[in-house]
């Protein structure tokens, strides 16, 4: 079933953005659709992502946006430079709201991200860098279960009051935006957009891959042994904090990739992408989904999306209430997701009831 | 003879009667330099006036400043009033007057200034205790003189100890600017204005020139001990600021102690009760406003209970449609009442609108009042005193009540309570309604220091957490020893890092210190922490 499910998925990812791509070059499908279908593609790995966390391990982190949108200021700082002199001051080194800043010279930690290689490698090196140490401290010192997950909100919260700050040199509130070439090439040319859409939907199928490689090797089965009964497992001798900390950090640079092919199809990244609010939403994706499927995760993260997208066009006020209650029907009625509506009933025993915290 | 002396007699008395109807241009006339030509004299005259102790002396000047004090020939002056003239020497009313030939006495700089520190040397002697102490204080501060003489009668006729100190304080400084004072006058000038210790003294005793040599080395001194003295004074307004910062994070943070702390219900919409407790205080205050006005300084005293009501309802009602079937699921329970969250923001919005909503100060509540060297507002004193009452009704209920005793059992051990008769799901559902009533009382207070606006309760949520966890789950002292360290902490990192920096360090703090105690300041000891 699952591995039909994922070569099932795989296929349509790789198709329906291949069949799109090949709509938009002959003009039938709208070029905002493609960026939009690329958009939800990123999101959906930063689902991904969390599932990965989350469905495997135990570990509910509320703060994944954050390694999202580290790996989206790594490429909106690569498409900055990008810009050179054909921003509002023409200032050929200075990004413009340095010059705006009155700053004189670039900060030390924004050279080299003029090139494209090392940006990349900085997308997926921070967010991995954070988690590692992140999750060295929290997970040596056997922090689980709802207080990771108020640590790893705070953890967002710091990091969004942080680039709110002129002084952080991310341009503060507004952050980056107005880019205008990725790699020599227009970004609002629609071959452009086409190629955008098909990485990610090709790394989407790659994570997918990673991802489930992972969760059914070896060093899945001793994750979800983590993820039941953490001490148990330590008792037999597995060292869960290095499952953890191994899965954590994986996790977190998928978010990156995922950030880094986000900011150049929406034009713009600024701190909000580091409210805990869209950490939280991109958890209930993979709860729509079905926690521990990988793609239901992938599944809840467009469902979700394209009703967000409906809803905010259609009927502004009911979007709030709509995602409301389904978080709230979601964890009442379906604590497996839509995947789990599919799953044969014969497949699992339900898990015994757990008594209350005590 | 006796017609003689008769005629004599009555000559006197003419006499007599012509010098007091018309007074005379005599050198002790305290008005006559006023009616002068030049500046000089017209300066010279407020200052004679001044010191004359003339009844009409005040009204005299204050006419002067407002341009409404006019000159005739032979020295008459008379005061322009809407209904009238008035003499200025007797203050009645003054009929026949030649008004041709009045013209307004002159201004300039100079009589300005006069006829200021003239009416600041009058008022030292204002019945009224209020009126002599700010005219001390404005010369203590203009350091002049020329109103050491005045002050020196004032001080003899002052009753009031507390203006009695402020007037020599201000004699010191006028003391230190006049030439002829002695070098051990000066001493005790400079020692009066030490005693004094604010901005003001440190200012004078730092900017003293021209003294003898041991003089200026008590002022240098003195202003070394004043520094020291404005340090210590900057420390306890810091701690005021932070003790108050504390008190909101202790009302926001105190429900959350109940139902995460006590339940281990992980509620993401605490922050939207406390939303809930400050939109029915704008409620009550707008039925007062309407419907009885009379009653708006006790708006607040009737919008606490009613907020516990309404907040502590809607818990109730959350706790038995919701919660109850996802306990022992503390993550599932976070993302169901996060949904939860995201609705009651959307219901208040479409209900009073996305703007924020003016929540009045009743009038008790607004103001100041200086206490040593430290400013205390009256609503963040009220505040802090509401968030101990708030705290110390919530453990007196745990403790001695018989609700607070079967929620004690229920939360130690749950099948043990309920074999023992206790209605667990009903204890549930009243421990939940508590914290989510207590969270309402919180919101009445943060309506008046915050925005009243579908947010408000997000920006309390994550603080809230950190501070219940900081603490020590399930500790209600921890709370409030967490809430006012972290605020404190804060409030001290804020001058030095910035307000954005400083609450960003104590969120670092927090992370690593939860990494050291992953239970907090003060765990619960025990077996029942591992389930």
């Amino acid at each position: 079933m699952s591995k039909v499910s994922t070569i099932l998925c795989l296929v349509l990812i790789l198709g329906g953005a291949g069949l799109l791509a090949a709509g938009n070059a002959t003009g039938a499908v709208p070029t905002y659709a493609i960026s939009l279908v690329g958009k939800y593609l990123c999101y959906a790995m930063l689902a991904l992502a969390v599932d990965l966390v989350w469905g495997f391990a135990g570990i509910l982190s509320l703060g994944h946006a954050a390694f999202f949108a580290l790996g989206g200021y790594a490429m909106g700082m690569y498409l900055m430079r990008q810009i050179g002199t054909r921003g509002v001051y023409g200032n050929a080194i200075l990004p413009d709201f340095m010059v705006f800043l009155n700053w004189k010279e670039l900060p030390w930690y924004w050279h080299g991200f003029d090139n494209p290689l090392f940006a990349i490698l900085i997308a997926l090196a921070v967010p991995g860098l954070l988690a590692f140490v992140f999750g060295w401290f929290a997970f040596r010192s056997r922090v689980s279960g709802v207080y990771l997950s108020i640590i790893t909100q705070a953890l967002t919260y710091a990091l969004l009051l942080a680039f709110f700050r002129n002084d952080m040199g991310f341009g503060g509130n507004n952050g980056l935006t107005d880019f205008k070439d990725i790699f020599g090439f227009s970004l609002q040319s629609d071959g452009v957009r086409r190629g955008l859409l098909l990485a990610s939907a090709g790394f989407l199928a790659l994570q997918l891959v990673v991802a489930r490689y992972v969760v059914t090797s070896r060093f899945g089965k001793v994750l979800i042994a983590v993820r039941d009964t953490e001490s148990r497992t330590r008792f037999l001798g597995y060292r869960p904090e290095r499952y953890k900390l191994f899965v954590f950090v994986l996790s977190a640079v998928m978010a990156g990739i995922g950030g880094a092919l986000y900011v150049p199809q929406v034009g713009i990244i600024n701190p909000s992408e580091f409210a805990p609010a869209n950490s939280i939403e991109a958890v209930i994706w993979v709860a729509v989904g079905g926690r521990g499927t990988l793609v239901g995760a992938i599944l809840g993260a467009l469902l979700v999306n394209a009703g967000k997208t409906y809803f905010t066009g259609a009927l502004p006020e009911l979007w709030l209430f709509a995602l409301g209650a389904l978080f709230i029907l979601v964890t009442l009625l379906l604590p497996k997701g839509i995947l789990g509506l599919f799953a044969r009933s014969t497949a699992r025993p339900a898990p015994p009831v757990v008594e209350p915290a005590e | 003879m006796p017609l003689l002396r008769h005629l004599y007699f009555l000559a006197c008395l003419a006499l007599i009667a012509a010098s007091l109807a018309q007074p005379a241009m005599a050198q002790d006339d305290p008005f006559a330099g006023l009616a002068g030509d030049s500046f000089d004299d017209i300066r010279h005259g407020i200052e004679t006036l001044a010191t004359s102790g003339a009844p009409t002396a005040a009204a005299v000047i204050a006419a002067l400043q407002e341009g409404n004090l006019y000159s005739g020939p032979d020295a008459a002056l008379f005061i322009k009033t809407d209904d009238g003239w008035l003499d200025a020497r007797t203050g009645k009313p003054a009929t026949e007057v030649a008004e041709d030939a009045l013209s307004p006495v002159k201004m300039n700089n100079g009589v300005r200034r006069a006829a200021e520190a003239a009416m600041g040397s009058l008022e030292l002697y204002s019945p009224d205790a209020a009126i002599r102490r700010h005219a001390a204080e404005a010369v203590l501060k203009s350091r002049d003189p020329a109103a050491l003489e005045g002050l020196t009668r004032a001080l003899a006729k002052e009753s009031d100890a507390g203006v009695r100190r402020i007037m020599e304080q201000a004699r010191a400084s006028a003391l230190l600017a006049t030439p002829e004072t002695t070098e051990a006058e000066r001493l005790a000038a400079v020692a009066t204005l030490r005693a004094r210790g604010d901005l003001d003294a440190r200012a004078m005793l730092a900017s003293l020139t021209a003294q003898p040599p041991a003089v200026a080395e008590a002022a240098a001194t003195a202003v070394i001990a004043i520094d020291r003295m404005l340090q210590l004074w900057g420390l306890a307004q810091g701690v005021f600021y932070g003790l108050s910062l504390g008190s909101v994070l202790l009302l926001a943070a105190a429900g959350l102690a109940i139902t995460f702390g006590v339940m281990g219900v992980i509620n993401m919409a605490h922050g939207e009760m406390v939303m809930l407790g400050a939109y029915t205080t704008f409620v009550v205050q707008d039925v007062i406003k309407s419907h009885a006005p009379y009653l708006f300084e006790a708006s607040l005293f009737i919008a606490v209970p009613l907020a516990f009501l309404v907040a502590g309802a809607v818990g109730i009602a959350v706790e038995r449609c919701m919660l109850r079937f996802l306990y022992g699921r503390p993550l599932e329970t976070l993302l169901a009442t996060w949904g939860l969250s995201l609705a009651m923001q959307q219901t208040v919005r479409s209900t009073f609108g996305a703007s924020n909503r003016e929540v009045s100060t009743p009038q008790w509540m607004s103001g100041a009042t200086q206490w040593g060297g430290i400013t205390i507002t009256y609503n963040r004193l009220v505040i802090i005193v509401f968030a101990a009452l708030v705290v110390a009704a919530l453990m007196a209920a745990l403790r001695y009540t018989a609700l607070g005793l079967r929620m004690r059992a229920v939360t130690q051990n749950r099948r043990m309570a309920a074999a023992m008769g206790i209605r667990t799901p009903w204890v549930d559902a009243l421990t939940f309604g508590l914290g989510s009533g207590v969270a309402g009382m919180a919101g009445v207070a943060l309506s008046q220091i915050d925005n009243v606006s579908p947010n408000l309760g997000q920006g309390y949520i994550i603080d809230s957490f950190m501070v219940v966890v900081f603490g020590g789950v399930g500790n209600l002292w921890g709370t409030v020893v967490s809430a006012l360290t972290l605020g404190t902490v804060n409030k001290f990192l804020e001058p030095l890092a910035g307000a954005v920096l400083g609450k960003i360090t104590v969120l670092v703090l927090l992370i690593l210190f939860i990494q050291r105690k992953p239970r907090g300041m003060f765990p619960i000891k025990g077996r029942a922490v591992e389930s």
